[in-house]
């Protein structure tokens, strides 16, 4: 066990975990941030996908001990109250059916429209093929990510 | 009315202890990490009802500023339940839907029945008894009116939540009716909305966790948290067939973290303070399996299926005619066999429940398809009656099945039991891949018997299946239609555990059916939608035994699909065509495939679906689209294999589920005939396989028989 320091949110967090802990988990059981998911542990599902210096990054494949500095957002972070433009889209075109996946989805569409404000449909799927949904709301995660684009534009 | 029956009628619809209810689920764990955003719509973070609120039925309750708090009773899975159930109740109840608060009522089987998320039932099930709770508060709201403004009831309307005086133009809102309204005597009889009236089903509503669940908040049950709970993970037998022999539990009970280690049945549970713990600490244990069965592998499956098929004698489950006779004077014989893979379930929140069991009794956390069976089983498990037992659900990551199932249920309680503390118990992905219960794998063979007119005179299916009961639903579609049938069936017992997987059996038996009535079509020489509605007129004209389906309705999903698709007027494309009935809603769809730098790709897939009344077109219609993804995601990419008796698929990364970039177009449409709503979380996903299937045909003239398609020769390479 070792303290570590973490920027989350804009703001300071100490965590005492075992440094090989993914930051998946200290976000989870030791931060009381849960709404970055848990889907595979292998970075094979992107539901654990947030924000590493404004890269997307899987959580639950990234040690805490390797975090120190960074600057890391969550989608507690991207906005609590869900105004930024992916948020607002996905609720618009009523994304979510269990919604398991979402939060994943949306730190990863945020960051391609960060790198890319306006990719085309193929741009779109290459990014988020890393994102299962289980439940298949694909489609409306294409049209959200497009039209998310048009409201930065 | 005796007082009695008014009595026993109020408590049935009565919510008795809203305020404070059970539903905090974390919520004030959350408050300390920051704010939590205040919704009208669906907020599940909201503690029960406004205290001052008044009860008017077990589904919902007013507050005298008019904020109408409906609870969703059945658990959320993802089918969109907690936004369709009160949207019901609000369409009778005439109420503003912008000032309707959705909860998650917790398990009661006085106030709720079937309070279960499967068989597409729920909605069925409800519908009447949801719109009568709505119009019974109306009417008492309108009562309450009456007496306020001493008029006659039948002067009264209601609009958005408001009693409106007709003659006067006079107003009184529901919130502040609420308080006489609610201690009038319950009526006995209420008239329901004609259907042209309704104001909110049939209108696009969205998701009432949609807030929640954008900004991350803890809704789901592994997101649980309780002040000093433990978390556990436990260790299975490796292989099905295996049982626990001996386990060396020092290293993994000396790691940080560890509070026990624990053995119950053939299970090994590890106790601590953190998942990631927990997690190393189980893999640091040491354990002996034997032998307890048979260790399975694939390749004795499709052995023994060869058995299942040829063997004379199998369970008989229709007998129409002489079907002997009628293949010895046929003209023509089809013959196919189809086969489909196990498949894991695998919903992105893996398995998990919270179990706290105490002297009094036990408290279950978590998701579950099925609140009841949990609570009956925890109490079977602890010997104490189910009425000791409360269970709260929370929304659920997916479940497509597996969590009809209490086997995790109970793996909390015992570890909770047994470590004598409130204990989370998860489930990694590899546990849920590797864990058990899985749709069977089947294998299908099919005969035709055609006359020289090509007209289907006989049909014969056997269905072969591992641990899969009756692998066929013999009283469906084409039976009714062919005067002489046989549909029987043979199950090899396997310690490899099964359970209902979305569309149990139909979601592949319906492809089977369909791309072999596809060939059989083919071989008559007729186009496959005029075939299927030959059949279906002359199963109408002249039935044979027992028709458990609808004709019409098949017959007007059949036309929809064929009109929309422009069936057999496009060049360009290859179209294949499928019809199912499942649980009790009809789905016809038509796949297009375009050859790509000499490649099949499905573009294009059209679905008509026939569910009665459609409750929220936005859910229902992804709904369609999610099970038509769903359904050509496994039939291209699910495979699970064994190799004696282990899975030989643990993760994402061997075994392969459909991604974004693999999806086709996909265009709904549903049949308009009022109806009483008849289910639509399963039915889209049956007819799909078949339709990519015969649709690869008419491309390639390649027949695609065995699940997973990717995997086959005819389109190795192919993705």
């Amino acid at each position: 066990m070792a303290l570590y320091k973490l920027k989350i949110n804009g703001r300071d967090y100490r965590a005492d975990v075992d440094p090989d802990t993914p930051l998946l988990w200290v976000l989870r059981d030791s931060l009381g941030l849960a709404g970055t998911k848990y889907g595979c542990g292998i970075a094979m599902c992107g539901a654990c996908t947030v924000h590493v210096n404004g890269e997307a990054a899987r959580s639950c494949v990234l040690p805490v001990s390797s975090l120190a500095n960074a600057k890391i957002t969550t989608i507690e972070g991207l906005s609590a109250t869900g105004d930024h433009p992916v948020q607002q889209a996905w609720d618009e075109t009523d994304v979510p059916q269990c919604g398991y996946c979402q939060a994943g989805q949306i730190m990863m569409a945020a960051a391609l429209l960060k790198r890319n404000p306006k990719p085309s449909g193929e741009e779109i799927d290459t990014a988020m093929a890393g994102n299962l949904c289980r439940c298949g709301t694909y489609h409306r995660i294409r049209e959200a990510i497009q039209s998310a684009a048009n409201k930065i534009r | 009315m005796k007082n009695g029956t008014n009595q026993s009628r109020r408590n049935f619809f009565r919510q008795a202890a809203t305020a404070g209810g059970g539903l905090v689920l974390g919520f004030n764990w959350l408050e300390t990490s920051g704010s939590v955003p205040s919704i009208v719509n669906g907020t599940a973070s909201v503690a029960g009802t406004a205290a001052d609120a008044f009860d008017f039925n077990s589904y919902l309750s007013i507050s005298p500023k008019g904020i109408i708090t409906i609870f969703s009773p059945n658990p959320e899975v993802g089918q969109g339940i907690k936004t369709a159930f009160p949207i019901i109740v609000a369409e009778d109840l005439d109420a503003d839907w912008k000032a309707v608060k959705v909860l998650q009522a917790p398990l009661d089987t006085i106030k709720f029945q079937r309070q279960v998320a499967g068989g597409s039932g729920s909605i069925p099930h409800s519908w009447k008894r949801l719109r009568e709770a709505g119009a019974t508060a109306r009417q008492m709201l309108m009562q309450a009116a009456a007496s306020r403004l001493n008029v006659p009831v039948a002067e009264l309307t209601t609009q958005k939540g408001v009693v409106v005086h007709t003659p006067t133009g006079r107003k009184l809102t529901y919130g502040e009716l609420a308080a006489d309204a609610a201690k009038l005597p319950i009526p006995a009889d209420v008239k329901l909305k004609d259907q042209k009236d309704f104001k909110l089903i049939g209108q696009s509503i969205k998701n009432v966790d949609n807030l929640p669940i954008i900004t991350g908040k803890p809704l789901f049950g592994l997101d649980f948290y309780r002040e000093g709970m433990l978390f556990a993970m436990v260790q299975r037998p490796v292989a099905f067939g295996l049982k626990l022999k001996s386990v060396d539990a020092a290293t993994a009970k000396a790691m940080p973290g560890i509070v026990d280690v624990v053995t119950f049945k053939n299970s090994v549970a590890v106790v601590g303070k953190s998942t990631w713990q927990v997690k190393k600490a189980r893999e640091a244990l040491k354990i002996e399996w034997e032998k307890e069965a048979g260790t399975e592998s694939t390749a004795d499956h499709n052995k023994l299926f060869a058995q299942l098929l040829g063997q004379p004698d199998a369970t008989v489950r229709r007998k129409d005619g002489n079907v002997e006779e009628a293949f010895r004077n046929a003209a023509k014989v089809v013959k196919s066999e189809y086969q489909c893979p196990f498949l894991p379930h695998s919903p992105l929140e893996p398995m998990n429940f919270f179990a706290h069991v105490r002297a009094d009794g036990a408290e279950l956390v978590g998701p579950t398809q099925t609140p009841e069976l949990a609570r009956n089983e925890t109490a079977k498990l602890l010997g104490i009656p189910p009425e000791k037992v409360t269970v709260e659900m929370t929304r659920m990551g997916g479940g497509f099945g597996r969590r009809l199932k209490a086997d995790f249920v109970l793996e909390a309680v015992e570890v909770s039991r047994l470590v004598k503390a409130p204990v989370k118990l998860i489930w990694t992905r590899e546990d849920d891949m590797t864990g058990g219960s899985y749709r069977p794998a089947v294998r299908y063979r099919f005969e035709a018997a055609l006359d020289v007119q090509g007209n289907m005179i006989g049909y014969k299916l056997r269905g072969a299946g591992i641990n899969a009961g009756n692998s066929t639903r013999e009283n469906n579609f084409p039976s009714g239609a062919v005067d002489h049938l046989l549909i029987d069936s043979a199950d090899h017992k396997s310690p490899i555990t099964t359970g209902p997987w979305r569309a149990p059996v139909t979601n592949f038996l319906a492809c089977a059916e369909q791309s072999f009535l596809d060939e059989v079509a083919f071989a008559a020489g007729k186009d496959p939608v005029q075939f299927r509605l030959e059949l279906l007129d002359k199963a109408k004209k002249a039935p044979v035994g027992e028709i458990k389906y609808d004709i019409d309705r098949m017959k007007g999903v059949i036309r929809l699909a064929a009109e929309k698709s422009g069936w057999g007027r496009k060049k360009e494309v290859a179209q294949g065509f499928s019809v199912y009935f499942s649980h009790a809603s009809y789905v016809a769809q038509v796949a297009e495939v375009a050859m790509q730098k000499g490649k099949p790709v499905v573009r294009k897939i059209y679905a008509a679906a026939d569910c009665g009344v459609v409750v929220n077109q936005s859910g229902a219609r992804q709904q369609v689209m999610g099970g038509i993804v769903d359904g050509m995601g496994h039939a291209m990419y699910g495979n699970l294999t064994f190799r004696d008796g282990a899975p030989e698929q643990t993760n994402f990364n061997s075994y392969r589920m459909i991604r974004i970039n693999e999806i086709p177009q996909v265009e709904v449409h549903f049949v308009d005939n009022g109806i009483e709503p008849t289910g639509l979380g399963e039915p889209a996903l049956p007819p799909t396989g078949a339709a990519v299937a015969n649709a690869l045909f008419k491309a390639t003239g390649k027949r695609l028989r065995n699940q997973p398609f990717a995997e086959q020769e005819e389109l190795k390479g192919v993705s």
